[in-house]
């Protein structure tokens, strides 16, 4: 990679936790925290985008910079682990093991989703 | 008698905290830069385990409990470290687009066990890490 694209990758991925960061914070307030809602909205239209632009067939730099980099940086997986693991320390074990699954299912149907969209694009 | 106009809501003051965000931002981008070098420095072929991505998840998210759980137990609070290291470094360093993405190829191209492995070692050794990470430093905070 050149250093063009290097730096390229530091910004989307710095410009991705943004966006993480203020799109859980918009869901968060509107819904309540007592639910993971934030990091789902995140990491499901995460995967739908970058399901996207693998049907759009994107390659080289460009899906290293809006995939890899901007969208990688967006969703996250340490989080969702963070929750699921106080959903089950406050008691609830049904809620921690829905919070996994939904999100493993959900995200993978949204990234299927994102896929054949860019393919009949 | 109120003035034409008085009773619109005052223009909102800004709630975010600048310093937060560049600090998401900086944590931001070097993790996230972080796991492209390594995706780059060991590129992962069609058909085979990924890695790079498990391991830096798994990685990730002990990263993430050791550092959460410390913090908690500390105080006064530092503002900007859990904006640094929590959201931007480890929120960035860990991914859940690529692996979804990356288990949806595996599906598409018929390596369903490949795909059940990988869903399921992602998530107990996600879980796993947080267990452990928590559980060390509550440890070592009691035998302090």
């Amino acid at each position: 990679m050149t250093p063009a694209v290097w730096a390229g990758v530091v910004v989307c991925a710095g410009v991705g936790a943004l966006g993480r960061f203020l799109i859980d914070g918009a869901i968060s307030s509107a819904v309540g925290r007592e639910l993971p809602a934030g990091t789902f909205v995140v990491n499901v239209s995460g995967a739908l985008l970058l399901g996207l632009l693998t049907g759009l067939a994107l390659r080289g730099a460009a899906l290293t910079l809006a995939g890899t980099a901007l969208l990688g940086s967006y969703t996250t997986f340490s989080t969702w682990m963070l929750e699921t693991h106080r959903l089950r320390d406050e008691g609830s074990v049904a809620a921690a093991i829905a919070n996994a699954l939904v999100s493993l299912f959900v995200g993978l149907g949204a990234a299927a989703l994102g896929r054949y969209l860019g393919a009949h694009l | 008698m109120p003035t034409p106009g008085s009773d619109r809501q005052p223009v909102r003051t800004a709630s975010v905290d600048l310093r937060e965000l560049v600090a998401i931002f900086l944590g931001g981008a070097a993790g996230g830069a972080l796991r492209v070098g390594l995706a780059s420095a060991f590129p992962t072929s069609d058909g085979s385990w990924p890695w790079v991505t498990f391991t830096i998840n798994v990685a990730g998210v002990f990263l993430l409990g050791y550092f959460i759980t410390g913090l908690q137990q500390r105080r006064p609070l530092s503002t900007y470290r859990r904006p640094l290291v929590g959201t931007g470094f480890c929120g960035a360093f860990t991914t859940f687009s690529t692996m979804q993405v990356e288990l949806l190829a595996m599906l598409r191209q018929g390596h369903y066990g490949l795909a059940a492995g990988y869903a399921t070692a992602s998530l107990v050794g996600g879980y796993l890490a947080m267990y452990i990470a928590t559980a060390l430093v509550r440890r070592a905070a009691v035998l302090a």
